[in-house]
């Protein structure tokens, strides 16, 4: 038995040890918000956040995330600045990678508040698109970063997730 | 050009046009021309569903405008540049309107999206049917507001007549509405003019944005239905004659929730030599499905390479007997025999994959005797009666349900994958959701086939150019998938591939020209060639565009001067009206356009060069004009090329939803560089060689050049942009790498290793 926070939620899970996060986020607790793309943790479509961190959940057996905290693309729970941005620069085209994405762009916003466009390239590079939206991506990623010190406050990097009070409520 | 026509006529085939009270809302929708209730009013037949009337939209009591969406969403926004055409012409208030991506009732008529036709040949009947609903509600809101109809304009969702104004939902609420537009009484209704448009060309958000931001948006692969199982296929070692000899899964047994094995008989022969693994999870059946051994008899085809393929390309062209012929202008013999001059080369391509992110899946549930299909498909009536044919029922016992598609790049033209998700479900009883992993998805990819071009150019005495000579071979998509869509070749001795041969008939006025389209067999044999994003003119114009650089050195004239000079738009490369207005002219207007933007002939630093290249794609009965020009810098020590910038003139007429053209020609222009630079695979052992990421290397963040797009402002018909900002980029990077180093790359993808041996 496998027990962690998803989204803030008490879950446990019976599946064997190295099945894959993904599809228990997926499949057993039904999120589909977070995608299978490549299965060897190389498109970052499945891209959640463990504990805070960017993790690719088509590669992570569960066995890694007992007593974790998973935040998963429905756990921003469309309030995250980044979501906001990404409708403004009409960001997606399919969509398929851009809860991947976003869920990355997020965990360097976390750390990082107001990257360099070397650090938003370097940080997001592991992540495939393959419609190519990628100029429009480090357009919103880069407004986010310079917009405002909420932004500041928002990743607060002494915290250890961007959804703190998400988290605060959490039952781990 | 055949299978144009063809989908045209379907699409625009005979129709009147009705418009009537049902229940409190107001409904309007297309219907075929019946005899047999042709006395009927429009009310009184969309009430009593005589006959699947095929709806376009509808309006409720409350103002809320419902347009219905046959086309496949899959990154294009479609669904908004068509509603907004609609909605443009009705008067509506666009924060009203929302839209319906439908299942595959035959009412919705043929259902295609591809060939960036989505726009293009929904621009006039959307128009019409939103103009005719406008004026029977301004007609309504008159009697209602007792005043002249021809005094009231429609906008915002209002009647508008003086100071006197009613709302759409009012009118409805109020009115009861009775009217019926013959085909030809639509026809003659127009577009509105241009300066009135209030959303057609204007800034606006897309519809299916706001889901793709929050994990909400549903694709294929999100379906779930109570009760099903997980299945994944195991795909034979070649996609013909594969036959499964002894299966084994004593390992597999010992997978949990592992539920058994299926060896699929498929009627319509799409697979052979298959086996699905069922388990209760699907990180089960993956797992399962690894444990199985299974023995097979391999297909003729087990032991072919990609050099075996390019060998079989380069004798095709050699031969100057194969293929058929698609150009055939003046005499390339005479030219030939009397030239003083001549020069040719050798272009090639590699195989290459779709990779569309969401892996091909379908959930299959019988159910009182339909057979519902759950998936995200672009041609739904291609593979409507195969999927049929294959669980042996009538066509009008499958339905294609429609989900987001999680990229198409023309993947999704096939239906393939539909087909062992039916199989299994059937054979067990039982709903199915059978997902492709990605290594199974590129195996069963109907790749881009590869291909081999020769060119030959001929000068007189007088050092003039006297024509071309073109030779093409490749894996033909259509001659699997859709032979009933190829047209004679123009001698009428064989059938060709238009759509893989497009953009040889370039509007360059030559005075001797011939094309010859040659299918190559051994291709055809080994893998089901693919339509891949920009399908003919995404690998012929590497080679015609590289070629016309290559011509344009041999004579000492500049690859610009030069291309003006034969874009004269005349005869044939005139134009013709309504969609190739100006013709060869608009060419020559968007390079001369990009020539001034790209500041063409300025000094670069040592070891960088542009590069020029244009395209008219997709095809000359829809042609998108654009300008290419790519700045690279090579490194001379290692030959790797970094492209720095692309710009690109497009004129598309009309740009229907701004941003979403923006956004498509971005997407077509890297998806250019990744299949210049990045992508590329081999057929290896009648297989493609790479299966995932950790070998197959698209375009990341880190390689996106500066991008510099402008689109040309005037008033045309509009045409489509989903594909034709990709064709220019790569003989764009061929001819600014040889403009740099004086290297002439002929094979794509291009490579560092061949860069560095040209220079």
């Amino acid at each position: 038995m496998i027990t962690f926070a998803l989204n803030g939620n008490k879950m446990s899970t019976d599946a064997p040890e190295d099945t894959p996060l993904l599809w228990i986020i997926r499949d057993e607790f039904g999120l589909k918000g977070t995608k299978f793309g490549c299965g060897i943790a190389m498109c970052g479509a499945c891209t959640v956040h463990l504990n805070g961190s960017p993790v690719r959940s088509c590669s992570l057996p569960i066995s890694a995330i007992d007593g974790g905290k998973i935040t998963t693309i429905e756990g921003l729970e469309n309030k995250h600045p980044l979501q906001k941005a990404w409708v403004e620069h009409q960001v997606p085209q399919c969509g398929y990678c851009q809860s991947g994405q976003i869920m990355q762009a997020a965990a360097l916003l976390a750390t990082n508040a107001n990257p360099s466009d070397a650090e938003i390239v370097n940080y997001m590079n592991g992540n495939l698109c393959r419609c190519m939206s990628y100029k429009r991506i480090k357009e919103a990623i880069k407004q986010v970063s310079s917009s405002s010190t909420s932004v500041v406050e928002i990743y607060d990097p002494k915290r250890d997730s961007i959804l703190v009070d998400n988290n605060e409520q959490g039952v781990v | 050009m055949t299978r144009l026509n063809k989908t045209e006529k379907i699409e625009q085939s005979r129709r009147n046009f009705l418009i009537g009270t049902v229940g409190t809302g107001l409904v309007m929708a297309f219907a075929p021309v019946m005899t047999a209730y042709s006395s009927e009013s429009a009310a009184t037949a969309l009430n009593k569903k005589r006959f699947s009337p095929t709806v376009w939209f509808e309006i409720d009591q409350s103002g809320s405008i419902l347009i219905n969406i046959s086309r496949a969403e899959m990154g294009q926004h479609v669904g908004t540049a068509i509603a907004r055409i609609v909605a443009d012409e009705l008067g509506a208030d666009w924060d009203k309107v929302s839209i319906k991506h439908v299942d595959t009732d035959p009412k919705w008529g043929y259902m295609v999206t591809g060939g960036s036709w989505s726009v293009w040949q929904s621009y006039l009947p959307m128009s019409q049917a939103g103009a005719a609903g406008r004026a029977v509600l301004i007609d309504a809101a008159a009697k209602l507001l007792k005043v002249q109809a021809s005094d009231c304009k429609a906008q915002n969702s209002h009647v508008v007549c003086g100071n006197k104004s009613i709302s759409f939902a009012d009118i409805i609420s109020q009115g009861s509405i009775d009217r019926t537009y013959s085909a030809e009484e639509l026809a003659l209704l127009t577009p509105k003019d241009p300066k009135a448009r209030q959303l057609v060309a204007k800034p606006s958000n897309a519809l299916d944005i706001p889901a793709k931001t929050t994990g909400t948006a549903n694709y294929g692969i999100d379906v779930e239905i109570p009760g099903m199982v997980y299945a994944r296929p195991l795909i034979p070692p070649t996609r013909y004659g594969s036959t499964v000899l002894k299966v084994n899964d004593s390992k597999a047994t010992k997978v949990k929730g592992y539920i058994g094995y299926e060896i699929l008989q498929d009627p319509s022969n799409i697979l052979q030599g298959w086996v699905s693994v069922l388990a209760d999870t699907y990180y089960g059946a993956i797992q399962a499905a690894q444990a199985m051994n299974v023995e097979y008899q391999a297909g003729e085809t087990a032991n072919v390479s990609e050099q075996d393929l390019i060998d079989e390309g380069e004798k095709l062209v050699a031969d100057k007997t194969s293929g058929g012929r698609f150009v055939d202008y003046g005499d390339i013999n005479k030219a030939s025999s009397e030239a003083k001059k001549s020069i040719d080369a050798i272009y090639k391509t590699s195989s290459v994959l779709h990779f569309a992110l969401e892996p091909v899946n379908a959930v299959v549930e019988f159910k009182d005797g339909i057979c519902h299909v759950h998936t995200g498909n672009q041609w739904q009536s291609l593979f409507l009666p195969v999927v049929a044919k294959s669980v042996g029922l009538p066509d009008d016992k499958v339905i294609i349900h429609q989900y987001y598609l999680g990229g198409g790049f023309g993947r999704r033209l096939a239906g393939d994958y539909m087909i062992p998700a039916a199989l299994t479900a059937k054979a067990i009883g039982k709903p199915v959701k059978l997902v492709f992993t990605r290594e199974d998805d590129s195996r069963f990819d109907c790749i881009r086939s590869p291909s081999v071009q020769h060119f030959a150019a001929y000068w007189d005495s007088n050092n003039a150019l006297q024509g071309i000579d073109h030779a093409a071979a490749a894996g033909w998509p259509t001659l699997t998938m859709a032979p009933g869509f190829m047209p004679d070749s123009v001698d009428k001795k064989t059938k060709v591939d238009s759509f893989s041969i497009s953009g040889a008939d370039h509007w360059y006025s030559l005075n001797n020209h011939r094309v010859r389209a040659i299918n190559n067999t051994l291709a055809q044999k080994t893998f089901v060639p693919g339509w891949l994003r920009a399908v003919g003119p995404g690998w012929i114009a590497w080679g015609v565009e590289s070629f016309m650089d290559e011509v344009a050195h041999a004579q000492n004239t500049d690859p610009v001067d030069f291309r003006l000079n034969l874009l004269d738009a005349k005869g044939k490369n005139a134009g013709t009206v309504p969609v190739a207005v100006g013709g060869a002219k608009r060419l020559a207007h968007v390079l001369t356009e990009i020539k001034m933007k790209s500041e063409w002939g300025k000094t670069l630093p040592k070891d960088e060069g542009l590069g020029i290249a244009i395209a008219a794609g997709q095809e000359r009965s829809m042609p998108t004009w654009s300008a290419c020009v790519a700045h690279v810098r090579v490194d001379p020590k290692t030959g790797g090329v970094k492209v720095l910038k692309l710009s690109s003139v497009m004129d598309c007429g009309t740009v229907v939803h701004p941003d979403g053209a923006l956004a498509q020609t971005e997407g077509a222009m890297l998806w250019g560089l990744s299949l210049a630079l990045h992508e590329g695979t081999a057929i290896q052992e009648g297989q493609v060689a790479d299966t995932n990421l950790n070998s197959y290397t698209p375009l990341r963040m880190a390689d996106v050049p500066e991008l510099d797009i402008s689109f040309v402002e005037n008033t045309e018909i509009p045409t489509g942009l989903g594909e034709p900002g990709l064709i220019a980029v790569a003989p764009a990077i061929g001819n600014a790498i040889f403009n740099a180093v004086g290297a002439r790359v002929r094979n794509l993808p291009i490579t560092a290793k061949a860069v560095k041996a040209l220079i």
